[in-house]
């Protein structure tokens, strides 16, 4: 939105806890006949179970930095992901995001299989934050990437698996978002069109002015990451250069 | 008070931003149409269709249980049909608005408004297909329309100003209390009953009529729109009820989503 700040994250004493609720304490009327029978009838909904999703993390991500994000799972990646995107907020501390961010966790998202892949472009891109200018500028260029030619008129749902991820990954590639935010990187099986999407996704990557990157792999942190935040139980257990955290925590044999 | 301007302020916030890019607003809501007509060609006539029949139905049924004239009660029984119709659904819908974007709302950031707005904008448009059958029923009955049915312009617009808060505060609740959305539809039922929508308020007994008919926001709803459209004028009592009511419901509609704003995610 403000394209004139350079992006930063600062979080501070970030603790995230989760109200876990379960069908009894969703319901409104189990809240009223708990209140009127003193609950009598509905015991079980004593004490709210509430899950600690980050406990008092603290750092600073300056522009230009490429950071990896590991930890087991249910460590408290999907959550940083989702404080970093600035979709959760956090229950304790502050959470201080500059710049646009836009997570591409799941490309999919917003896809009508109804729709025809031209309309789906729009929709996918829209749903991004595009303005319907610049997705006017770029559609003949996603059409022409996504290299499906005349089935861009078809609906989504007659495509094949492959055509169906190149044209979210077509549309999906299309932003230029200071930060950007993936859970594992977005490749292509398709061989003819795996070099053309990696040189796309470098490009991507090459333009944003943070890049936070949950990812498994050993290689592709190193590839593309400065810097790597390892997550345990929600707190932060180390965080360092690229190289020497992923010598702690993948073992130090390549 | 500082709470309160704290709250307000925030939510404020999520509807300003979903106003500067309304595009989201517009371009997902025709999705939503476009859908419909996907999935049949006649699309969202199907709905017209059906609520046609239905008047024609209870037009005939209750024109001779009430004997009343038909060629005055089938007009006033189409246009308040079809606007309660359009109140109803978009109050009932906007309480699943956030529920029904989950995965959006966790995954994009996006002002949450917009997914109210939404909802708004595809039964606005879904219920003006519904309008087409008013005309109809005048070139039936040979009914003038009158240059009195122009007031139904902003008293539409008045209708939508306070839709939309009642919907913010539906989705808010909704959202944390998942059957809300029932309750709040079971009211609706009720609501459809007590309001004059298919009886005539002239049917009231006088002392009943000022409980029933004034203590009710939704008569006034109704009225804001279905008097001009029917040639008559719009009660400066209903104005100014409707107009109280948008400012009082607005206050309280933005400051409830700017104290929850923070916990919406947390609940989907």
């Amino acid at each position: 939105m403000n394209m004139k700040t350079s992006a930063f994250i600062k979080l501070e004493n970030v603790s995230v806890h989760f109200p876990v609720l379960h069908a009894a304490s969703q319901s409104i009327k189990n809240r009223v006949l708990g209140a009127v029978t003193g609950g009598l009838f509905n015991r079980s909904d004593g004490g709210q179970l509430v899950v600690e999703g980050l406990k008092n993390i603290t750092l600073n991500i300056q522009r230009g930095e490429r950071v990896g994000l590991i930890g087991h799972n249910g460590a408290g990646k999907s959550t940083m992901l989702r404080i970093l995107a600035g979709i959760y907020q956090p229950t304790q501390g502050s959470a201080k995001i500059y710049g646009n961010a836009v997570s591409l966790i799941n490309i999919g998202l917003g896809i009508d299989p109804e729709a025809s892949g031209l309309e789906n472009i729009r929709l996918r891109a829209v749903m991004m934050g595009l303005a319907l200018d610049e997705i006017h500028e770029r559609v003949d260029e996603i059409v022409a990437f996504s290299g499906l030619g005349e089935f861009i008129h078809m609906p989504f749902r007659t495509y094949s698996s492959g055509m169906q991820m190149r044209l979210a990954f077509s549309v999906s590639t299309t932003i230029r978002p200071q930060v950007l935010i993936m859970d594992e990187w977005l490749s292509l099986g398709d061989a003819e069109f795996a070099e053309r999407a990696k040189r796309r996704m470098d490009a991507l990557v090459d333009a944003t002015e943070i890049l936070i990157l949950a990812s498994h792999s050993r290689d592709l942190l190193l590839q593309n990451c400065s810097r790597l935040i390892w997550l345990e139980h929600g707190q932060i257990k180390m965080d360092g250069p690229v190289e020497e955290i992923a010598n702690i925590y993948f073992g130090s044999t390549v | 008070m500082s709470g309160f301007k704290k709250n307000f302020s925030t939510g404020w916030a999520d509807i300003q931003a979903a106003i500067t890019s309304h595009h989201q607003i517009t371009v997902l809501g025709w999705q939503d149409v476009a859908t419909r007509y996907r999935r049949s060609k006649i699309g969202a006539w199907w709905l017209t269709i059906n609520m046609a029949v239905l008047i024609g139905a209870l037009g005939f049924v209750f024109g001779m249980l009430f004997q009343q004239p038909v060629e005055e009660y089938l007009p006033y029984l189409t246009a308040g049909f079809i606007l309660w119709g359009f109140i109803s659904t978009t109050i009932g819908e906007g309480c699943t608005s956030f529920v029904s974007a989950s995965d959006t709302i966790l995954q994009i950031r996006m002002p949450l408004f917009t997914h109210v707005g939404r909802t708004l904008w595809r039964n606005l448009a879904i219920s003006s297909h519904n309008l087409l059958i008013l005309p109809i029923v005048f070139l039936a009955f040979f009914k003038q329309p009158s240059w009195a049915a122009l007031m139904a312009v902003p008293g539409l617009f008045m209708l939508i100003l306070n839709l939309t808060w009642i919907m913010l505060i539906a989705a808010v609740v909704s959202t944390r209390f998942r059957d809300a959305t029932q309750i709040i539809q079971n009211f609706l039922q009720v609501m459809f009953y007590l309001t004059p929508v298919i009886w005539n308020p002239e049917l009231v007994p006088e002392r009943a009529g000022t409980f029933i008919l004034d203590m009710n926001p939704f008569y006034h709803l109704l009225q804001l729109v279905r008097a001009p459209l029917l040639g008559e004028v719009v009660s400066v009592a209903t104005w100014t009820i409707t107009t109280l009511m948008a400012a009082v419901g607005w206050l309280a509609a933005v400051a409830f989503l700017g104290a929850y704003r923070k916990r919406i995610p947390y609940w989907l």
